[in-house]
């Protein structure tokens, strides 16, 4: 067990890609995600999974509870805005009769996860139900009217027109159906964040049984995480199955120097907001969420 | 911190200590081995759903009366007739402060019980005893509830309506630990306990509305969902990535504020959360 004080505790890192084309077809990175999900269900490691799936609105996320691949392959690729993926943590056990509930999410839907589990305020049946929570590296998120801005104002793109979004390079990616490209430096979407990002103390969810995301790892490759006795169990399995092709973190670049650096910069930058928060008035503070 | 919870656990691999070291070796029917804890159900104002709750945990429930606890008053389950002395009162339901009985109930239980715990909802915020309009057919007078918080001091909260049976396990598990646990086990039950302690300071009301105050109003809320799963009459939606609530539905239970991972995380504890259910669990087979 490694004990990192940016990258959280975990049994091992690689850089990882699946091998399942149809998956990759439409995943923002590696797959791994959704590979992971897809093979816990056929392999009853779960009985149905938390993900993303489309809204009323273009590009609104709306969490739904996923029981077969098809459902879980409309989750891939990323939407730059958050979904309430824990609102329908207990109703997965109850409405579904879920026994084993697989969870996607962001790090503050992880650290909820398992807040539920340990404390489990009015959340009968989940702390036992949890069997797969993956999580996904997070800089920061946006609401869905601030996901709007950046694409329609900044960009100038339609939102209805865009195929793929993409944060990379400094930059943020729009990606439209007839091939447009559009960017907007990072600096002026920074603005636009959810401030309840801006005390995040959690870069790659320390928190999941296995987490995974772009950074440090090449392009189309995912690095990964495994973190828990459950998600070693089901990354050895998948592996042996031949469902990943994986490297050594150390092999690749940029590796885990690029991810410790920007971990470092979310933590340091956010346990300063914390810090001024304490002094935000005139001897008055904004309440902290940790103390 | 990790360390305190592998020797709770009787380190890697090995079976537990928790388990094995208090092990009662007498029978039920035996007198109660010294180091069990006294625990008691007083039961005022409630629907009994907290007791029921509590019995949900099963096997859990016989294993904590078998080897952590003695269930030493209880209205429904044990008889005895007057509050007894007791380590951890579970206290269900507010007290209705027209009915005598109730009132000196509760002061008793305060009197002689060394931590009470408000037992669900009611207990903690008076929940649904909040809209008590009074007019019962023999005891048309009785319409007052309030939470015991604003009678007695409340050492530890309990949210929920009803509370997560596993929730109960857990404070059960880590009262015997306060109690009887030794240094190591004494401080990890300590800091399990604290925000749950921390919620008996911070008030006796609660609402949809402190996701409002003490969450959105400050800068915190990250839209995860969490409030929307924990609450109990559905009354909370997510909407354009924030939490709705519909006050009408509310019904004050403060499971929303609860579960929230903005109204309190403690790191030391919940980073840990592998080790520590394994231990729950290995204290309960």
């Amino acid at each position: 067990m490694i004990e990192d004080p940016y990258l959280g505790k975990y049994t091992a890192c690689v850089s990882a890609r699946s091998t399942d084309r149809e998956i990759l077809k439409k995943s923002q990175d590696g797959g791994i995600a959704t590979t992971l999900m897809v093979y816990a269900l056929e392999q009853g490691i779960i009985d149905g999974a938390i993900v993303t799936g489309k809204g009323d609105r273009p590009w609104e996320p709306k969490p739904f509870v996923a029981m077969s691949r098809e459902d879980i392959l409309k989750a891939r690729g990323t939407i730059y805005n958050i979904s309430p993926q824990i609102s329908w943590l207990k109703e997965a056990t109850r409405s579904y009769g879920l026994d084993r509930v697989g969870v996607t999410g962001v790090c503050c839907q992880m650290q909820a996860v398992r807040k539920a589990q340990l404390y489990p305020m009015n959340m009968r049946d989940v702390p036992e139900k949890i069997g797969l929570a993956i999580g996904l590296f997070c800089m920061e998120n946006f609401s869905y009217k601030s996901m709007q801005t950046i694409v329609e104002d900044h960009a100038a793109q339609s939102l209805g027109s865009v195929k793929k979004m993409e944060i990379t390079k400094g930059k943020f990616w729009v990606y439209t159906d007839r091939g447009n490209v559009a960017t907007v430096p990072l600096k002026d979407t920074h603005k636009y964040e959810q401030p309840g990002c801006h005390v995040c103390l959690d870069y790659v969810s320390n928190l999941g049984d296995i987490s995974t995301g772009s950074v440090g790892s090449p392009e189309g490759w995912s690095t990964v995480f495994i973190r828990t006795r459950k998600g070693n169990e089901v990354w050895s399995r998948a592996v042996d199955e031949g469902l990943f092709e994986t490297k050594p973190i150390e092999d690749v670049k940029p590796g885990l120097d690029l991810l410790r650096k920007l971990a470092k910069e979310k933590i340091d930058k956010n346990r300063k907001t914390l810090e001024e928060r304490r002094n935000f008035g005139v001897n008055k503070a904004l309440r902290d969420p940790y103390a | 911190m990790l360390n305190s919870i592998k020797k709770t656990v009787g380190g890697e691999g090995k079976p537990t200590q928790v388990a094995t070291e208090k092990k009662m070796e007498a029978t039920m029917e035996a007198k109660p081995v010294a180091n069990k804890i006294k625990l008691g159900h007083v039961h005022l104002s409630g629907c009994t759903g907290c007791l029921v709750s509590t019995a949900d945990n099963n096997l859990g429930f016989i294993k904590i009366l078998d080897n952590y606890a003695d269930l030493v008053y209880s209205l429904t389950l044990a008889d005895v007739r007057h509050v007894p002395e007791m380590d951890v009162a579970l206290v269900e339901g507010s007290v209705c402060i027209q009915d005598h009985e109730s009132v000196e109930e509760i002061r008793e239980t305060r009197e002689k019980a060394k931590i009470v715990v408000a037992l669900g909802s009611c207990a903690c915020y008076g929940n649904i005893t909040r809209f008590s309009r009074g007019g019962q057919h023999n005891q048309p007078q009785h319409e007052s509830f309030l939470p015991i918080g604003d009678l007695i001091d409340v050492d530890v909260y309990i949210p929920g309506c009803p509370p997560s049976p596993e929730l109960i396990r857990n404070v059960a598990v880590m009262a015997y630990l306060l109690l009887e646990g030794d240094e190591d086990q004494k401080a990890l039950a300590g800091k399990y306990l604290k925000p749950l302690m921390d919620l008996a300071k911070r008030g006796t009301s609660a609402c949809f509305c402190d996701l409002m105050d003490d969450v959105i109003n400050q800068g915190l809320c990250i839209g995860c969902g969490t409030c929307a799963a924990s609450c109990p009459v559905r009354a909370i939606t997510i909407e354009l990535g924030k939490p709705q609530g519909q006050s009408d539905l509310c019904i004050k239970c403060g499971s929303c504020y609860g579960a929230c991972p903005r109204s309190f995380f403690n790191f030391e504890v919940i980073d840990e959360f592998e080790a520590i259910s394994d231990m729950i669990a290995e204290a309960l087979k």
